[in-house]
């Protein structure tokens, strides 16, 4: 560090603003990404009330299911919507950053990797989709 | 040689987290948030659901799907507060409270599945 | 078709300010002209105290590095006709302390990039009579990492060099991987000691404005990410294995 002598007095270095975020639209989004894990952090306690009420019985059940479909829920849940896909993507974009994969000695365009990605998020999906509507045999 | 960090785990968890809600909370939410809650879709009924529930794959799946994205949550969060709100200095708190959190949450989660009736 | 374009430049002399302040000149604006043909053009016909750093002119030394309307960019590589019709901000680069004018204090990358150790190690040198040689494929893994010039812009956009002193930065770490992706290079093990350190590359939230301001086309976001990963299988071994067994 340069330290004020007589030839350089001081130099200036203000702290960073709390709302550094709100100058520039990619740090914005930026914080709206990493404000996703809020509401991914929320659909796991949903889940976790599902499953309590699953195992105290049909009128609970019932009753757990009502509440998902109060008005301040499903606004909650579609923000959680919003986010959580906002995640998906992002991340989904982003994973082939940290992996290279070489193939024949060159390095597998990002694109390939992220479509993989993607291939696997339908994959998955599709497969819950499919075991939950199988219905009884 | 010095001790190296644990953050490289934290960060694996963060990862693992961060691909299982990617991959699996959407259609989770889709589905039991909207689709099956408003009647878009005939969903499942209690008794298929339970039976569902009763298999213990069921059981190791929502115990990932529960654990890994809360601490995907807490690394998240505890660096949205360190660069966001620039509290740093209270790091030992917040680290308490990230990762105990999701600590607290999977074991909540494992006594919730470690019974089904 | 106006020929003038102005200049807001942000302006600090210590020995008088205790603020910095923008001062105004207009300048032609010409087509071929860039940024710092402009403040040159400022320092040799309207305002010989106005300081900065420059050097090659082409963008390959890295020196002339300033926040342009709020985005790090190279002085010489920014044409006027970019900004017109203006005003341009033209300030130094964030993130670091201002010394005079346009000219930052780099002491702070300096030691961190000399913490990343960016040269070839080796645990045994090959006598001096011996080539090391490398496949193209070799080259293409550390290539694009072996780009930077230092010119400090990714340092500039990143938020988290702003906030946390302790964080080594884009450049640091992505010339830390250039070297353990570099078949000639044995550190890896010594680099990691020093950069896994709590800060050292894991204060980086992967925000992605450093890969975006890099006029090399570096991707030290790419850089910090792969880093990462091998750190964490580094760490995954170390549980297995005893840490003598290196």
């Amino acid at each position: 560090m340069v330290h004020p002598t007589e030839y350089v007095p001081k130099s200036y270095h203000p702290r960073v603003s709390t709302y550094w975020w709100l100058g520039r639209w990619a740090y914005a989004k930026f914080i709206l990404r990493e404000i996703s894990s809020i509401f991914v952090a929320w659909i796991v306690v949903t889940t976790l009330l599902q499953v309590r009420a699953l195992k105290a019985g049909p009128a609970e059940y019932a009753q757990f299911q009502a509440w998902l479909a109060t008005p301040w829920v499903l606004v909650l849940n579609a923000i959680s919507l919003f986010f959580v896909v906002f995640h998906a993507v992002t991340w989904f974009n982003l994973a082939p950053k940290a992996i290279v994969v070489r193939m024949g000695g060159k390095r597998l365009p990002a694109a390939a990797i992220a479509a993989s990605n993607y291939a696997a998020w339908v994959v998955v999906s599709a497969t819950v989709l499919w075991i939950l509507l199988r219905g009884t045999r | 040689m010095k001790k190296r960090s644990n953050e490289p785990f934290l960060w694996i968890l963060f990862s693992a987290g961060g691909m299982v809600a990617a991959l699996l909370l959407p259609i989770h939410l889709l589905l039991f948030g909207f689709a099956f809650a408003l009647g878009w879709l005939n969903g499942p009924g209690y008794d298929r659901l339970i039976e569902i529930l009763r298999h213990p794959l069921t059981r190791v799946y929502l115990l990932v799907l529960c654990s890994l994205p809360l601490f995907h949550w807490a690394h998240r969060f505890r660096y949205t507060l360190y660069d966001g709100l620039q509290i740093k200095h209270l790091n030992e708190l917040i680290n308490t409270f990230c990762y105990g959190g999701a600590v607290v949450g999977t074991a909540i989660a494992v006594y919730l599945l470690w019974s089904i009736p | 078709m106006t020929n003038r374009i102005e200049l807001s430049v942000k302006r600090y002399h210590p020995e008088n300010d205790q603020q910095p302040w923008f001062e105004s000149y207009e300048v032609p604006l010409r087509k071929e002209w860039v940024i710092l043909d402009a403040l040159n053009y400022i320092k040799d016909h309207l305002d010989g105290s106005l300081t900065f750093r420059w050097s090659c002119r082409m963008g390959v030394c890295g020196s002339c590095g300033m926040n342009v309307n709020g985005v790090p960019k190279l002085a010489c590589a920014t044409f006027l006709t970019e900004c017109a019709p203006g005003p341009v901000r033209v300030e130094p680069l964030k993130n670091f302390p201002i010394l005079r004018d346009l000219v930052v204090d780099i002491s702070d990358f300096l030691m961190k990039l000399a913490d990343a150790k960016p040269w070839i190690i080796r645990k045994v040198e090959k006598p001096l009579e011996e080539e090391y040689f490398q496949t193209p494929e070799q080259v293409e893994a550390y290539k694009q990492f072996s780009m930077c010039i230092n010119c400090m812009l990714c340092y500039a956009a990143c938020p988290v060099y702003g906030l946390d002193p302790l964080f080594s930065g884009p450049a640091a770490i992505a010339l830390a991987q250039r070297y353990n992706m570099d078949s000639r290079d044995q550190g890896a093990g010594t680099r990691m000691d020093i950069l896994s350190q709590h800060e050292g590359i894991w204060g980086c939230t992967f925000v992605g404005e450093c890969t975006k301001v890099c006029p090399k086309h570096v991707d030290p976001a790419g850089a910090i990410q792969q880093y990462k990963v091998t750190s964490s299988i580094e760490w995954l071994k170390s549980l297995v294995l005893p840490r003598g067994a290196e």
